[in-house]
């Protein structure tokens, strides 16, 4: 289920108007993802707190966020472009593959609250397969 | 059983109470049949679904929407006995529809996102895990009786 060209713009353009809302949209999806899939707290127990809004949460989805907005300049070769952070997925984090679809769906409700506008149909679906093909390129390395 | 908190029983009452059948349906039908396009297959005699202009304009698309949108009714109504009052309906997906009980869960994601358009931050982490909670236990009812 590869980006067609008009999709891979449908999410450049997306992404290009959501950018002055990218790091509060990437807190709320995190924190929505320990408030909706409790289990997902299991990768940050090592943290003062994993609750939904806590200011550890909210921090790291920002950092995620940043990381997706990055994988967006290279949408051409996701694979190429992401080869070391799925080095650091495989190796280090070793995040179960399932956990990012959940985070991506946190990413589309967090979107659609705040582009009810924008985020069409049409937007949803081209966003949504470059989550997934964002995810593929992550676990590239996993075995 | 599944338990409730009262928060959660709440919520759900509150949701349904408030959410517009007439949008919200037609709307979480739609996003399904253009983020998932395989779910077509179900929707032969509703005319061309071969595009997303095709699918949100289609009056048929909306009707069914509104209808799978009042099939919550009788959970929201029941909650402790969800299961139970899907026994007939699941049975009804498996042996005359022939669904991919997976079908219901793009669904439910789908009224997760036409919901949180229509209220933007009213739908608040809290209520977006009561209400997804909700959905997973009627997605588990809807293919129970699969066989």
């Amino acid at each position: 289920m590869s980006l067609s060209a008009k999709q891979k713009a449908t999410v450049k353009d997306f992404f290009g108007k959501m950018s002055t809302r990218s790091d509060d949209i990437g807190a709320e999806a995190l924190s929505r993802l320990v408030a909706v899939y409790p289990q997902t707290k299991s990768y940050f127990a090592h943290w003062k707190s994993a609750s939904p809004g806590s200011a550890p949460v909210r921090k790291h989805g920002i950092t995620i966020m940043g990381g997706v907005y990055d994988a967006v300049g290279k949408i051409d070769d996701l694979k190429a472009g992401l080869l070391s952070l799925s080095e650091l997925h495989a190796f280090m984090l070793r995040v179960d593959p399932v956990n990012f679809k959940l985070l991506a769906h946190c990413m589309l409700v967090c979107m659609s609250m705040v582009f009810p506008e924008e985020f069409t149909p049409q937007v949803h679906v081209a966003v949504d397969k470059f989550l997934a093909q964002l995810a593929l390129a992550l676990c590239e390395k996993y075995r | 059983m599944v338990e409730w908190t009262e928060f959660e029983r709440d919520t759900i009452k509150d949701i349904f109470s408030k959410i517009d059948y007439d949008v919200v349906g037609p709307a979480a039908l739609t996003r399904c049949l253009v983020v998932y396009p395989w779910t077509r297959r179900y929707f032969g005699n509703f005319g061309a679904l071969y595009n997303a202009e095709g699918i949100m304009g289609n009056e048929m698309v909306a009707n069914h929407g509104k209808k799978v949108l009042h099939g919550l009714d009788r959970a929201v109504k029941n909650m402790d006995h969800i299961k139970e009052s899907y026994c007939e309906l699941s049975q009804l997906h498996s042996d005359q529809f022939h669904v991919d009980p997976d079908n219901f869960r793009l669904l439910a994601d789908c009224l997760a996102i036409a919901i949180a358009t229509q209220w933007g931050s009213a739908f608040t982490p809290d209520i977006q895990a009561a209400f997804q909670k909700f959905l997973s236990v009627v997605v588990f009812s809807l293919g129970s009786q699969y066989h």
